[in-house]
């Protein structure tokens, strides 16, 4: 019979990691789905009862979200106006159900392009910490999702945490998901865009985009753009030519690829301007 | 480390110590270790909500969850949310339960959010339910049973001859809201061996077998192919056009056809790695589309079909192209709809046993009698020696009128002797059964300088997939009904069912007429607008009236699209000056009003499909109505119930139902073609006044005499006279009863000429709809916010069971106009294939009008299909009048819309 191996430690699950071959599992809620097994199948690392893994903190250095903590963790915690978006994003995860048990950091290692966590924490300039019995390293989301279903973690790794710095509490911040319905429903599109202003004018942006390439993208030229324009006119300045060259939208199930990047655009335009709204 | 040797937790209160696997499925363990089977499964990937359980007071998809994850927790599940006070009683107030599959996990998570708050919004109730499928009710009355706890109201008991009217609960609604509805999957005979199948991964090819016996004895199962099916290795719902292999024999026709089936114990086969079955496959380029199939020198799916055409339907009157010729105005149009979906949220499942000589077959059905002749004939058994007792069915819409699982667990229990049993995973579900028909159609209309319709010509190929199912039915069905029920001349429809190697295309609520009222819809829009006549206007113009004759030359009485119109003409207006005044103030999202209408034949085309109501008084003065219909939550329980109450003058509350199971049944059809209310209802009339009229006789008591059961007595009294039958005191019959009658009801039709003209239907349905949806111009994105149905019921049975259709029929409109697409081999799940969520549905309005039907019981006619056919078209026609785009294929995802939005304004 496959193992199934829950430990109460960091340490223990590490040293699990190491010797054997297993698959590391937290909320299941991709786990699942991949298999039409009553079981999991194969042996199963669960980190779900260590204490440590858990929770939303803030530290000096910044916030703190275990690898452990789930979407609903994320959507209660007390947390300021730059991470409304990664908020936003939660409650539009799944379902109460999906978010309840689903964790954040599943979701950066399940690397889909449609991954919700993406976009938020791209614009919240978030890294990954990386422990393994060697120790930890700490890559900067882009660097982590390296590709569909690919990611940077090495062999006896595990994602221990999301870490966002300080810098990046700044300023409101906006989510825009668009699906096909309403509730369970994976992106055609979606942005996460955080703003500072100051004397009317845009101080600084993260922008980011999901669903329309294979990873998730900070849009740098976009945000070039917009910083120390008047916020009046800030949406007029959100077009295609800063746009479109970051992403590589495809043609699939739920929308075409030209509609995809007219999509993206429009949505970081509602975004910007609803974010200018809130800091105004 | 922790050791994990068990699992203890608490379950609904109780303390449960588990030995299972800690990876295992809570779901499974809830069910099948603990028993707990009202958590119902419909996906094992959390898109369907139907196994939410709360750990902790949060809720989960159990299905989702691997059980050690409940170590020490406490997990509630269905059979423990009677703490929550009234929800379960408002489900049954408001019939928020169909079928019932998905009610434990909307109770659940509606329990979950009113333990956190007495007073939930709608949005709340939204957020809280946003992860429960529901596939019947259009969740409107789950909102209102939810945000409704507290309120109150006593079962209505209406009194004898006050049943046909009532907003009666459904008779069959308390297990359906506790979770002991036993369903196709919540029923195992002890020692039953678990059945898998091995499936064509393939569209279209060839295969052979390798060493399948020693495959099996290594894996220690039996396994059973085509060679060992002892009859007739061939089924079809229709007797002239059986071709379908219970299991295939060397060539596979489609993606997830069945080639062999293994069974063993569930412990066994659970753990099998069916990758190494020994099959080789020789894949072959398989004909997909319509357009593929019917070239000249296109491959053949079927040897004996030439063209890939499995049979063509037409209706001619006039002279059509001399219409058109002299039409005032003409307008021409194309439309294409794809495959789609039932999803259902229970997927096949079911058990075998033998029982003596005969088979026993327990599963989800719409059609037990088909089913039991269809076995007989593969099994090579006489009929007597199957029996099917249909388990509640999760949900039907059409496709479970086919045979899916039964020839499978059939085979292994009469090869093995021993019970069996199966459930479909979702992805065998939806790749293996069938599919709405694929429509390519074009249609060229005219009208006279008043805005009559002179002329119509209509043209489809139908994607019938691998075989024939109902692709006959839609052909035919198709061109009686393309003209909508309006006054057209001169007419000319075919409608031709083309083979391909999809999904097979069967039923699905309307049989093709859905799709075709998304031509013929849009394109009477186009009509109106292009004479300047109001739209709703120009169907008032053009509508049937009593004594009017159809295109099958057919002359109609009781017609009922005109009230449906008129009901509407309020709303219309109001609707129309909401939108002007919404629009003024805004660019980027515009509201649209569109309207469409609807006829639906009742019963078989042309075809014989007689229901048998049998009614009996036990010397014990038990009064049982066995119902043979089965009801997959669109009712038939009840109003059956309730038509024969009234039909014998005796209460409602005195019935005793029983069936439907082929063994004490008599055959009362099949679920489909909006046929129980109006057919087996017909017979439930008769078997009420033959049973009342044998009373009275006995009595010899006057036709206004009053008929009461007292005990083992029954009591007739007739103002001051006052008679008794001792029933006790009575001989039995072969049924047991002291008293009985049955009675049978055949719709009187007459086959169609050459030309499809005859009379098709005894019974026709009406209705219309307004839709009024937002249209975002920069994202193409669609909301309905409002839908206003009216339609003609001739007489309403259960008005709360009639809006529960109404919504539910929305529902499934609104996911054919704007979401659902089955791509065959990509969007074999539920959440590739999108149908509408809680948060999808608009505010729905239905206006039930009573026009009678001379043929139908007490006026009645059907309306389960009905309710479909309108909502698309009305939908399409509103993002036209909101946006100017025109839609020509279904469904509306955001970036065709935007495509027909800049088309419309370039």
């Amino acid at each position: 019979m496959n193992a199934y191996f829950r430990p109460d430690t960091l340490a223990e699950a590490l040293d699990v990691l190491e010797t054997e071959s297993v698959t590391v599992a937290a909320g299941c809620t991709d786990l699942f789905p991949a298999t039409e097994r009553p079981t999991l199948p194969g042996s199963i690392l669960d980190i779900t009862a260590i204490p440590g893994l858990r929770g939303v903190q803030q530290t000096a250095d910044g916030w703190r979200i275990g690898a452990t903590a789930s979407w609903a963790d994320i959507i209660r915690a007390d947390l300021p106006p730059a991470f409304d978006m990664l908020q936003q994003a939660g409650r539009e995860v799944g379902s109460v159900q999906i978010q309840t048990a689903g964790t954040i950091a599943g979701n950066l290692c399940n690397a889909s392009p449609a991954a919700d966590g993406v976009p938020p924490l791209l614009a919240l300039d978030a890294s990954v910490e990386l422990t393994s019995k060697t120790g930890t390293r700490c890559l900067p989301l882009s660097s982590f999702v390296i590709g569909v279903r690919q990611t940077a973690l090495v062999p006896g790794e595990l994602v221990s945490a999301i870490t966002i710095p300080n810098s990046a509490g700044e300023g409101a911040s906006r989510f825009l998901k668009l699906g096909a319905r309403r509730y369970l429903v994976i992106s055609i599109a979606m942005v996460a865009v955080r703003l500072s202003v100051r004397s009317d004018k845009i101080a600084s942006a993260a922008i980011a985009v999901g669903a329309c390439s294979p990873v998730a993208q900070r849009l740098d030229m976009l945000e070039a753009r917009l910083i120390g324009l008047p916020v009046g006119g800030v949406a007029k300045a959100i077009t295609g030519d800063v746009v479109s060259p970051s992403l590589s939208p495809i043609d699939d199930v739920r929308g075409d690829a030209g509609y995809r990047e007219d999509a993206a655009i429009e949505l970081i335009q509602r975004a910007v301007t609803r974010a200018v709204e809130d800091v105004s | 480390m922790k050791d994990l040797p068990g699992i203890a937790l608490t379950v609904n209160g109780a303390q449960a110590h588990l030995d299972v696997h800690p990876g295992r499925r809570l779901s499974e363990v809830l069910r099948e270790d603990l028993g707990l089977k009202g958590t119902k499964v419909g996906c094992d990937a959390g898109d369907c909500g139907a196994c939410t359980v709360l750990i902790d007071g949060a809720p989960v998809c159990a299905c989702l969850t691997p059980v050690a994850r409940v170590q020490g927790a406490e997990v509630t599940t269905v059979e423990g949310i009677a703490t929550v006070p009234g929800l379960q009683e408002a489900f049954l107030r408001h019939g928020a339960a169909q079928c019932g599959i998905c009610t434990p996990g909307m109770l659940v998570a509606a329990s979950a959010l009113l333990s956190r708050t007495d007073t939930p919004s709608r949005a709340d109730v939204e957020d809280a339910l946003g992860g429960v499928l529901c596939r019947c009710t259009g969740y409107a009355k789950i909102i209102d049973a939810v945000l409704d706890v507290s309120g109150a109201g006593d079962p209505l008991v209406p009194e004898a001859g006050a049943a046909i009217g009532a907003p009666v609960r459904r008779l069959d609604g308390g297990p359906k809201v506790d979770g002991t509805e036993v369903f196709g999957a919540d029923f195992a005979p002890e020692g039953a061996l678990l059945v898998k199948a091995i499936r064509s991964p393939h569209f279209a090819g060839g295969f052979s077998f390798g060493d399948i016996d020693a495959w099996a004895e290594t894996n220690q199962v039996r396994v059973f192919t085509a060679r060992d099916i002892p009859g007739r290795n061939r089924f079809s719902v229709i007797p002239a056009f059986v071709d379908q292999p219970a299991l295939a024999d060397g060539v596979v026709r489609m993606r997830g056809e069945a080639v062999a089936v293994i069974a063993g114990p569930p412990d066994v086969v659970e753990h099998l790695d069916l990758s190494g079955f020994p099959v080789q496959w020789d894949q072959q380029d398989p004909i997909m589309t319509a357009d593929q199939a019917t070239p000249n020198g296109a491959q053949q799916v079927h040897k004996d079909r030439n063209g890939n055409l499995l049979i063509a339907g037409k209706v001619r009157c006039g002279d059509p192209e001399q219409a058109l010729a002299k039409a005032a105005q003409t307008c021409s149009g194309q439309a294409t709809t794809g495959y789609v979906e039932h999803a259902y949220i229970e997927p096949e499942a079911g058990a075998a046993w033998m029982q003596g000589d005969t088979l026993v077959i327990h599963a989800c059905t719409q059609a037990p009698v088909m089913d039991r002749d269809e076995l007989a004939a593969i099994l090579g058994l006489e009929q007597s020696q199957v029996r099917i007792i249909p388990s509640a069915a999760g949900g039907g819409f059409g496709a479970k009128l086919d045979l899916s699982l039964q020839p499978l667990i059939g085979l292994v229990t009469l090869k093995t002797g021993l019970p069996s049993r199966m459930v479909y995973t979702r992805r065998e579900s939806m790749s293996s059964t069938t599919k709405r028909h694929p429509g390519q159609m074009t249609a060229r209309a005219g009208i006279d300088a008043a805005g009559k319709l002179t002329s119509m010509v209509f043209d489809g190929d139908f994607n019938t997939g691998a075989y024939a199912s109902w692709g006959p039915t839609v052909a035919v069905r198709v061109p009686v009904h393309a003209c909508g029920p309006y006054r057209i001349p001169n007419y000319h429809a075919e409608a031709r069912a083309i083979h391909t190697n999809g999904p097979v295309s069967g039923a699905f609520r309307g049989f093709g007429v859905p799709q075709a009222a998304i031509l013929q819809e849009t394109l009477f829009d186009d009509l109106a607008l292009a004479a300047g006549i109001d739209r709703l206007a120009f169907r008032q113009i053009n509508a049937l009236r009593d004594g009017d004759r159809t295109v099958c030359g057919q002359e109609l009485y009781g017609v009922g699209i005109e009230d449906c119109l008129e009901a509407l003409e309020g709303p219309w207006a109001d609707a129309l000056a909401a939108a002007q005044a919404a629009n003024a103030s805004k660019d980027t999202i515009k509201r649209g009003v569109g309207i469409a209408s609807c006829w639906y034949g009742c019963g078989n085309t042309s075809l014989p499909n007689p229901s048998t109501i049998r009614l009996g008084l036990t010397r014990h003065g038990h009064l049982r109505l066995h119902q043979g219909a089965a009801d997959i939550g669109q009712g038939a329980n009840t109003v059956i119930a309730q038509i024969c109450a009234d039909a014998m003058g005796v209460a409602l509350s005195q019935f005793e139902l029983v069936g439907p199971d082929t063994a004490v049944t008599p055959d009362c059809g099949k679920t489909s073609a909006s046929r129980q209310t109006f057919v087996t209802g017909k017979a439930a009339m008769l078997a009420g006044q033959a049973l009342r009229a044998k009373i009275l006789g006995q009595t010899n008591m006057g036709a206004g005499a009053r008929i009461s059961l007292q005990g083992d007595c029954i009591e007739v009294t007739d103002g001051s006279h006052n008679r008794r039958i001792d029933l006790s005191a009575l001989p039995e019959d072969q049924h047991g009863y002291v008293l009985s009658v049955d009675e049978t009801y055949d719709p009187p039709t007459g086959a169609l000429d050459e030309n499809g003209q005859g009379v098709p239907y005894a019974v026709y349905g009406y209705g219309a709809q307004i839709a009024e949806v937002d249209v975002d111009l920069k994202l193409g994105t669609v909301t309905v916010i409002r839908m206003t149905a009216a339609h003609d019921l001739g007489r309403v049975i259960n008005p709360l069971l009639a809006e529960g259709q109404i919504e539910g029929g929305i529902a499934q409109g609104l996911g054919l106009a704007l979401m659902e697409e089955y791509l065959p081999g990509r969007t074999e799940n539920l959440h590739d294939y999108l149908i509408p969520t809680i948060g999808d549905m608009p505010e729905i309005r239905s206006i039930l009008i009573e026009k009678p039907d001379p043929e139908g019981p007490f006026g009645a006619k059907g309306l389960g299909e009905h309710v479909l056919i309108p909502t698309a078209p009305a939908i399409l026609n509103a993002i036209r009048h909101a946006s100017g785009a025109r839609i020509d294929r279904v469904p509306a995802l955001p970036h065709r819309v935007l495509r027909a939005i800049r088309r419309a304004g370039s």
